[in-house]
């Protein structure tokens, strides 16, 4: 075993053990990670992705911020059981746009990434504010607070800004009428040129009718909450692609 | 003497530097906290000037009356930081811990540990305050502080930089406070065991590269012509958890005065970028770094050397190699391409060798020694540590198989499977090392009682098998109820119906979580009064470690 014999040289000089740690540990990482960004069919091609609305993006913020993810996943595994359980298997294109990913590692509660549209708003809003009137055995955390606490969203057009400089294709029009977009959605009452406005940019950029829901969420038609901002978010969760138009079999979505 | 005068004149430099560097990010704080884009940053920028603020005038008046010695001197161990961290080690450990036992009995009977009113201590933000106190607060100062120790005792030098290292200790206890009070205030970045935001993350890495820099200089000073074998350990764990935390946290702030950011990596290629880093954080922060403890802490208790030095080299380049590639076994089944996830699965199964190498290097140390496992207790405990060890790296790769995964993934076999780890591994291989360095930096003749260690590990060892077998049980159970079929071939089960399955491994794991607290308890105890030179821990010994001298027995380069 010669090679172990000239170990020596590496342990006698530190900058040298340095370098060949940075090199070794460098390996795997390069070659798993590297490829993902520029492999072709790493992300299928999909009808009906488009960006997150500034209400439901702030949900999304809430939802990142209550630590939802640490119970729920969004991720639904191509296995019988799932796929009955909770809808088509997940997409790699689902959540290109989500910065960070919110796949989770842990189902304490149930899988979310295909939760919109299963439950009616009102439900959701109830379960979220005690969660044991509606499932006794359930373990969730109570989130009524959600409903009293006012949604902060003065920072819209800069939070959908950054979205875009990662690579999220919000154009400048979505930036530009962020404030009014968000307030239009939860709004029913609210401005209907804002509205059409809001409805006409992002079902454009999905390609797709029907992908925006504009509704009082929490009840309280009169302000504009974060349990509004979390419930819009679940409401559309899973709900964009159009699975009608996806060819699971076909070479290109094989991976 | 003109040594001395320079040495003190460097000390002086680093004392200014690391002042200056203080001013800097205290103008920062202030600026950030007056423009603050919402109420998380208000109280996040003025916690930091609070506690950075204490540091500075802290330092300021420590300079300004120094002690007639050279603070600083170059023949005399930096041994004040090391107690320190001994301190902060058990004081987080606790904190860990406690706000563990509180989630578990959350889950356990939510009705009575839920508080509507309080959101902030809903399960969603106290369990990341769980994770990241056990692993970065409690195992980070356990890391810091012994790779402190150990650095400069197979060195034989006094660690360099003058203030430098000062700043990495306080510097790294910013930074818990930082991460454990956003965490409660919803700041986060949801990337698992890196959830700090943006300002966090950049602190860090600033402690860290200083961390790193320190670690390297005191090697460059070292009178040993070798670079002993838990050296590799603590600079493998420091260099690739700089480039891990780097990498993962890749964000641009919405605000430069705001707390949000966005994620550079969105979806499938953040997940496997997470999972990189996740991993390894398990790889390289819990188990290299602690390795290097077995490494030094094993020998040097029971007085034998290292069982192979060969092998300890093979251990090294195999394991640091492997482990950076298992990340996309946490994937299986995923959006994640299948290449990625075979790549990762086969790394994982052949990490289960260079594992079971480094376990066996550590167990076999013990040849011509056994009977200290019986008389020695915190000998015992760093061999149950192995034995642990052991056992979650032969889990681990069989949990990696995809056919293993589809059952176990998303259930609380992977709680189990990290307990076993985290609570066996980690914890008593860290409970050696406190209960090693306690005497030997205060300069007691033992610990104040044997006879508290035996409970601690006892206590502790019950703690432990009531929570992995709870949880595989649990893990088991829901992972088979969620694919059970009904002869009519539909889902036999809802999911509320599994949850409801768990309530009594719930139970159980809460126990068995509180006793493994309790030990943790009865070790601080003891050592406290082991400090305190109390019980048999009472007469000093007379000694002075001396670097420039032979006399004191340093631990033989592997070779």
């Amino acid at each position: 075993m010669e090679i172990l014999d000239k170990h020596g040289v590496m342990e006698r000089h530190s900058l040298l053990l340095t370098v060949g740690i940075l090199i070794v540990v460098s390996i795997g990482g390069i070659i798993q990670l590297a490829p993902l960004f520029y492999m072709e069919n790493t992300i299928e091609k999909v009808d009906g992705m488009r960006p997150y609305t500034p209400l439901e993006l702030t949900g999304r913020d809430i939802y990142v911020r209550e630590g939802c993810y640490v119970c729920h996943s969004q991720m639904v595994r191509p296995l019988r059981d799932e796929v009955e359980r909770y809808g088509h298997y997940s997409l790699a294109a689902e959540s290109m746009y989500d910065h960070p990913f919110q796949w989770g590692s842990k189902r304490t509660g149930p899988d979310l990434a295909r939760v919109g549209g299963k439950y009616s708003a009102e439900w959701q809003v109830d379960h979220l504010k005690d969660p044991r009137a509606l499932v006794p055995e359930s373990v969730m955390p109570p989130y009524a607070f959600l409903a009293k606490r006012k949604l902060r969203f003065a920072n819209i057009e800069n939070r959908l800004k950054t979205e875009r400089i990662v690579g999220v294709p919000y154009t400048d029009e979505m930036i530009a009428g962020a404030r009014e977009h968000l307030i239009a959605q939860v709004d029913p009452e609210a401005d209907f040129d804002a509205q059409d406005d809001l409805i006409a940019l992002y079902e454009t950029a999905a390609g797709r009718q029907g992908t925006v829901e504009i509704r009082d969420y929490d009840g309280d038609p009169d302000t504009i909450t974060e349990m509004d901002a979390l419930v819009a978010y679940l409401h559309m969760t899973g709900t964009l692609v159009d699975f009608s138009t996806y060819e699971a079999e076909d070479l290109s979505n094989r991976r | 003497m003109t040594q001395a005068i320079g040495n003190f004149r460097r000390a002086n430099a680093s004392l200014f530097a690391v002042g200056a560097l203080l001013a800097v990010f205290l103008l920062l704080a202030v600026l950030m906290a007056a423009n603050a884009k919402d109420p998380g940053m208000t109280i996040q920028a003025w916690t930091f000037v609070a506690l950075a603020g204490t540091f500075l005038v802290g330092m300021c008046m420590w300079a300004g009356n120094p002690p007639e010695n050279d603070p600083f001197d170059d023949t005399e161990y930096e041994d004040g930081i090391i107690k320190w961290g001994v301190f902060a080690s058990m004081f987080w450990g606790l904190v860990g811990m406690l706000v563990g036992v509180v989630i578990a009995l959350q889950l356990t009977w939510p009705n009575l540990f839920y508080f509507p009113e309080l959101g902030w201590t809903n399960f969603g933000r106290l369990r990341p305050l769980h994770t990241s106190a056990v692993i970065f607060a409690f195992g980070g100062n356990v890391l810091i502080a012994t790779s402190f120790y150990v650095v400069q005792r197979t060195c034989r030098a006094r660690l360099a930089g003058g203030m430098w290292p000062w700043f990495v200790f306080w510097g790294y206890q910013i930074f818990i406070v930082l991460a454990a009070t956003g965490y409660l205030l919803g700041v986060t970045q949801s990337k698992e065991y890196a959830e700090p935001e943006w300002y966090t993350d950049l602190w860090l890495t600033l402690v860290w590269v200083t961390y790193l820099l320190v670690f390297l200089a005191t090697l460059w000073k070292r009178k040993e012509p070798h670079i002993y074998v838990a050296n590799w350990f603590y600079l493998s764990f420091i260099v690739t958890i700089a480039m891990l935390h780097i990498v993962n946290n890749l964000s641009i702030p919405v605000d430069l005065a705001g707390t949000k950011s966005v994620q550079v990596f969105s979806g499938v290629q953040d997940a496997l970028t997470q999972w990189w880093y996740g991993h390894n954080a398990v790889g390289f922060f819990l188990t290299t770094g602690f390795l290097a403890i077995m490494y030094y802490f094993i020998p040097k208790r029971v007085n034998r050397p290292v069982y192979s030095y060969r092998l300890s080299i093979v251990h090294f380049w195999s394991l640091i190699f492997i482990y950076i590639w298992a990340g996309p076994h946490h994937l299986h089944y995923t959006a994640l391409p299948q290449w990625a996830q075979t790549l990762g699965m086969a790394f994982s199964i052949m990490l289960w060798m260079p594992s079971w190498g480094g376990m066996i290097n550590g167990v076999m140390t013990l040849s011509g020694a056994w009977d200290k496992l019986r008389t020695d207790p915190v000998v015992r405990m760093m061999v149950v540590s192995l034995a642990f060890y052991g056992m979650a790296t032969f889990e681990g790769p069989l949990m990696s198989v995809r056919a293993v995964n589809a059952l176990s993934h998303y259930t609380e076999w992977g709680i189990g499977h990290v307990h076993s780890g985290a609570l066996g591994w980690v914890g008593y291989i860290s409970f050696g090392a406190l209960y090693c360095l306690t005497p030997w930096l205060w300069k007691r003749r033992g610990l104040y009682s044997t006879k508290l260690v035996e409970w601690h590990f006892w206590i502790s060892t019950i703690g432990i098998i009531f929570y992995i077998v709870s949880m595989w049980f649990a893990g088991v159970l829901e992972g088979l109820m969620w694919r059970a079929y009904n002869e009519f071939g539909f889902l036999e089960y809802s999911f509320v119906e599994t949850v409801e399955a768990k309530h009594i491994s719930y139970i159980i794991r809460a126990l068995g979580g509180l006793l493994y607290f309790s030990g943790a308890g009865v070790m601080a105890y003891n050592l406290v009064r082991t400090a305190l030179g109390h019980g048999e821990a009472s007469a000093a010994e007379a000694t002075k470690p001396d670097v420039t001298s032979d006399s004191e027995p340093s631990l033989q380069p592997a070779e």
